[in-house]
């Protein structure tokens, strides 16, 4: 579904991809996991078109998007949920979520859409109206993740979700992105708490400084020593 | 000596020259517009001061005002030589100087909201000019008593225009001598430092507050002095001349349309425009009004979009460029 | 000592401008908030729709109606043509920069409207009746203005609250990258935005014309009110600015009464100076 192919980019004089390659089938959850600064925002942020690849291949279902403006590529069916969430602090959780169906094919069903975040994430519903800015760590994450569904997406990108959180409600998260992920999503995870998202996903790559180091099956990179001994635990 | 060096002392030995050469009829109006240029350049090398570092007031207006005011009234009531009223102009625009940059100064009041406040200054003045007409005679301005017979340096009135060509360009050289000093400073590099990222200048142990408030206070001291000349050379004060919004913005207009982070930058555009300006005026007389304003306000526009170094920094930075060859790009 | 029924006009009147004025600074506001740039010759644009109302109505017969919609719709107009010719090209420039382009639209405007139109004041008579009430006289003219400043204002706030465009404006104010992750083209909601503030321009320049005369200088007189409420108010911050509006206002209409015209404009720009002092945020505080 997702293939990126040979990706290098970056921003201004610094590079932080170099030559990166890496698939995603449909309907699969891969995890890209690695230390701080390894890359792996940047690579969420190029395929989501907030940065322009300096050279490469990013494609989607066939259609060739690097480059393309984030506008459009949302409109291709990827959903970004950003480091850090980046919710709308002032506008309510409803409004937020009615964002997030800002495309017209999302807003036509935007009744469903939003029936569905509702009763995959009860609290969102109970908080419609509160200022999405005065949610808790782990409210915000979920909203965060209910206005990347209202876009109708294929395949949804995480950055960090559990950045911020408690250790409890990291694995309350991770449950409710199982759950979506069952829904029929397909998932790209960047990741820096290793142990969580490999039980989470089917495979993962390994990224350090720029390059994929590592990649398979989620089961065989856990066994892994080194991976087990530098990044398990954070 | 360098070709710069001999080019600024030979063009120096000129206008102080000029006056005493024999240029036969040189009219009264072209000393006039001379005159002025030097004086509008002085102020705008002031304003440039804050300028550059991204205080950008839109004010000034009314630390010419209040210079201009201060002194002419003083004289006319009170028979105050300038010599005495000049430096109490400037100090009372010192002390609205620092009234208003305290507080900006301290609560990290910058960019909009600092031009902003600058422009509130400025009206005030101009309002409060307005305001109290039985004494500053409101929107008709004031005229300067004649001195007549004491006409003199201690009167600072001088019937021959050749003298307040001197005074003009003493003032325009004192002007670029002060920004020169500026820049070689300390200051400056406080200065640049606080203007990319206050808190980390801060941070660093640079007293922000205190740079900001010397920085304002020489601005505006400065263009105190321009408007106590200025007063004296034309004789006569008008609240629209010499402050309020108008005139500001035609400082700011002058200094960016030559260049602001230049030594010669404020002056080249102080003279381009006056100099369009009255051509302007003889070209098209009273038939078209308003005219050479709305070919400002264009190129200042089309300048801010194109070419934001004016001309003669444009200029300067591309002599720079083919002065020193072009060094390879670091692999 | 003054007849407290004249302070009770004053009162009166001034809450009739503060209407007026607030119009004024929300559409400057809502540019600022949304594009971060603060459009000096905001005022200047008033005048031209004041211009534009003036002519149809004296030249060309326009029943004043329709030519104040007229003058909305020349508003949005000169608010797109504002964005896209001068604004866009230096939305990364310096603040100066920006500060001086808009500079230089004063200038332009300003001169161009002396040379095409001269110095000449020009006003809309309206021939609407003086009301009497309870002793003071109030202008219909000015009341039929403040309700439909107020209902500008209103229209504004639910193009803001219930519609997508003016929620996702409000939106790209707080994030604009997070915006355009749901699809939206933040350089389209900007235009949209400088069309909808320059449509405000419009709304108050139709509605002060019937109140006041127009000529090139215009927004000399009134630009720098406006900009001053933006600030009190906190800049950036509609609640704050439609506030700030009314105080200032009421310093302008009473001291005007007590002391002299000019003397009310005076105090009221020395509380703003005060003030900042005091909160340089602004009372309500800045936008963050």
């Amino acid at each position: 579904m997702l293939e990126l192919a040979d990706v290098t980019a970056g921003y201004g004089a610094f590079t932080a991809l170099w030559g990166v390659s890496l698939r995603v089938a449909a309907g699969e959850a891969v995890a890209v996991v690695g230390p701080n600064g390894a890359g792996k925002t940047t690579l969420l942020r190029t395929v989501s078109g907030l940065v322009a690849p300096r050279s490469g291949h990013v494609r989607f279902e066939g259609a060739e998007l690097a480059g393309r403006p984030a506008y459009e590529v949302v409109a291709h069916g990827i959903a970004h949920v950003p480091e850090g969430r980046r919710l709308f602090p002032q506008l309510t959780v409803a409004e937020n979520l009615k964002m997030g169906a800002y495309l017209p094919a999302a807003r036509a069903r935007f009744r469903e859409s939003l029936e569905r975040v509702y009763t995959l994430f009860p609290v969102l519903a109970e908080r419609q109206g509160q200022r999405a800015g005065s949610l808790s760590g782990g409210e915000q994450q979920m909203l965060a993740v209910g206005r990347a569904l209202m876009s109708r997406p294929r395949l949804i990108l995480l950055d960090e979700p559990s950045m911020g959180l408690a250790p409890v409600m990291v694995l309350r998260l991770f449950d409710l992105i199982r759950r979506v992920r069952e829904e029929g999503y397909t998932i790209l995870v960047v990741e820096q708490n290793v142990r969580q998202v490999l039980k989470l996903v089917d495979r993962a790559y390994l990224l350090e400084v720029g390059r994929i180091k590592m990649e398979g099956r989620a089961a065989d990179l856990a066994e892994q020593d080194f991976v087990r001994k530098a990044y398990v635990g954070l | 000596m360098s070709p710069g060096r001999l080019a600024a002392g030979l063009g120096l030995l000129v206008l102080v020259l000029v006056p005493v050469l024999p240029l036969g009829a040189a009219e009264e109006y072209i000393w006039h517009v001379i005159i002025q240029i030097f004086f509008w350049s002085f102020v705008g090398t002031a304003w440039s001061l804050m300028g550059r570092f991204g205080l950008v007031s839109l004010g000034h207006g009314a630390f010419l005002g209040v210079g201009a005011y201060t002194s002419v009234l003083l004289w006319n009531l009170l028979a105050m030589t300038p010599w005495v009223g000049g430096p109490l102009a400037v100090l009372l625009a010192l002390v609205l100087a620092l009234v208003v940059a305290y507080p900006c100064s301290r609560f990290q009041v910058v960019g909009h909201y600092f031009a902003l406040v600058t422009l509130a200054v400025g009206e005030v003045v101009r309002l409060l000019i307005i305001a109290e007409r039985d004494w500053t005679g409101g929107s008709l301005g004031v005229s300067l008593k004649t001195a007549g017979t004491a006409s003199g340096l201690w009167t600072l009135q001088f019937p021959d225009k050749r003298v307040f060509y001197y005074v003009g360009l003493g003032v325009w050289l004192f002007g670029l001598w002060v920004w020169a000093r500026v820049d070689r400073s300390m200051a400056r590099s406080a200065m640049e430092a606080i203007g990319e990222d206050e808190t980390a200048a801060a941070a660093v142990g640079i007293h922000v507050t205190r740079f900001k408030m010397g920085i304002t206070a020489l601005s505006a001291a400065l263009t105190a002095v321009g408007g106590v000349l200025l007063a004296q050379y034309l004789a006569y004060a008008n609240p629209d001349t010499l402050s309020g919004i108008g005139v500001s913005l035609r400082i700011v207009f002058a200094v960016v349309l030559g260049g602001m982070y230049s030594l010669l930058g404020p002056s080249v555009g102080t003279a381009l425009t006056i100099a369009l300006s009255e051509y302007l005026r003889i070209y098209f007389g009273i038939k078209l009004i308003g005219i050479a304003e709305t070919l400002y306000g264009l190129a200042l526009i089309l300048f801010i979009i194109f070419l934001p170094a004016g001309i003669w920094g444009s200029l300067a930075a591309a002599w720079r460029r083919r002065a020193t060859p072009a060094r390879p790009a670091p692999a | 000592m003054i007849d407290p029924i004249f302070l009770v006009e004053a009162v009166v009147n001034g809450v009739l401008l503060g209407g007026v004025l607030a119009l004024l600074a929300l559409g400057l506001n809502l540019i600022f908030g949304v594009v971060d740039i603060v459009w000096i010759a905001y005022v200047d644009l008033v005048a031209l729709a004041m211009y534009a109302v003036y002519f149809l109505v004296t030249l060309y017969g326009v029943p004043l109606w329709l030519a104040g919609l007229a003058g909305i719709g020349v508003g949005a107009v000169l608010g797109v043509l504002v964005h896209l010719l001068i604004i866009s090209p230096i939305l990364t420039s310096p603040p100066i920069n920006q500060l001086l382009a808009t500079g230089g639209l004063l200038f332009f405007i300003q001169s161009f409207a002396t040379l095409l139109w001269s110095t000449d004041h020009r006003s809309v008579r309206v021939t609407l009746p003086t009301l009497e009430v309870a002793g003071i006289f109030v202008s219909f003219t000015r009341l039929v203005a403040f309700a439909l400043a107020l209902v500008a204002m209103i229209v504004l706030y639910l193009f803001l609250t219930r519609t997508y465009t003016g929620t996702a404006i409000r939106a790209v104010s707080q994030d604009r990258e997070a915006i355009a992750l749901m699809g939206a083209r933040p350089q389209r909601l900007y235009l949209v935005t400088s069309a909808v503030g320059g449509a405000m321009a419009g709304v108050a320049g139709a509605l002060l014309i019937i109140q006041y005369a127009v000529h090139p200088y215009f927004g000399a007189a009134f630009g720098p009110l406006t900009f001053m409420i933006c600030v009190l108010g906190g800049l950036g911050n509609m609640v704050g600015a439609f506030f700030a509006a009314f105080i200032m206002a009421q310093v302008i209409s009473v001291g005007g009464v007590l002391v002299s015209t000019e003397m009310g404009y005076v105090i009221a720009f020395v509380i703003f100076i005060v003030l900042i002092f005091v909160r340089p945020g602004g009372i309500f505080g800045r936008r963050t």
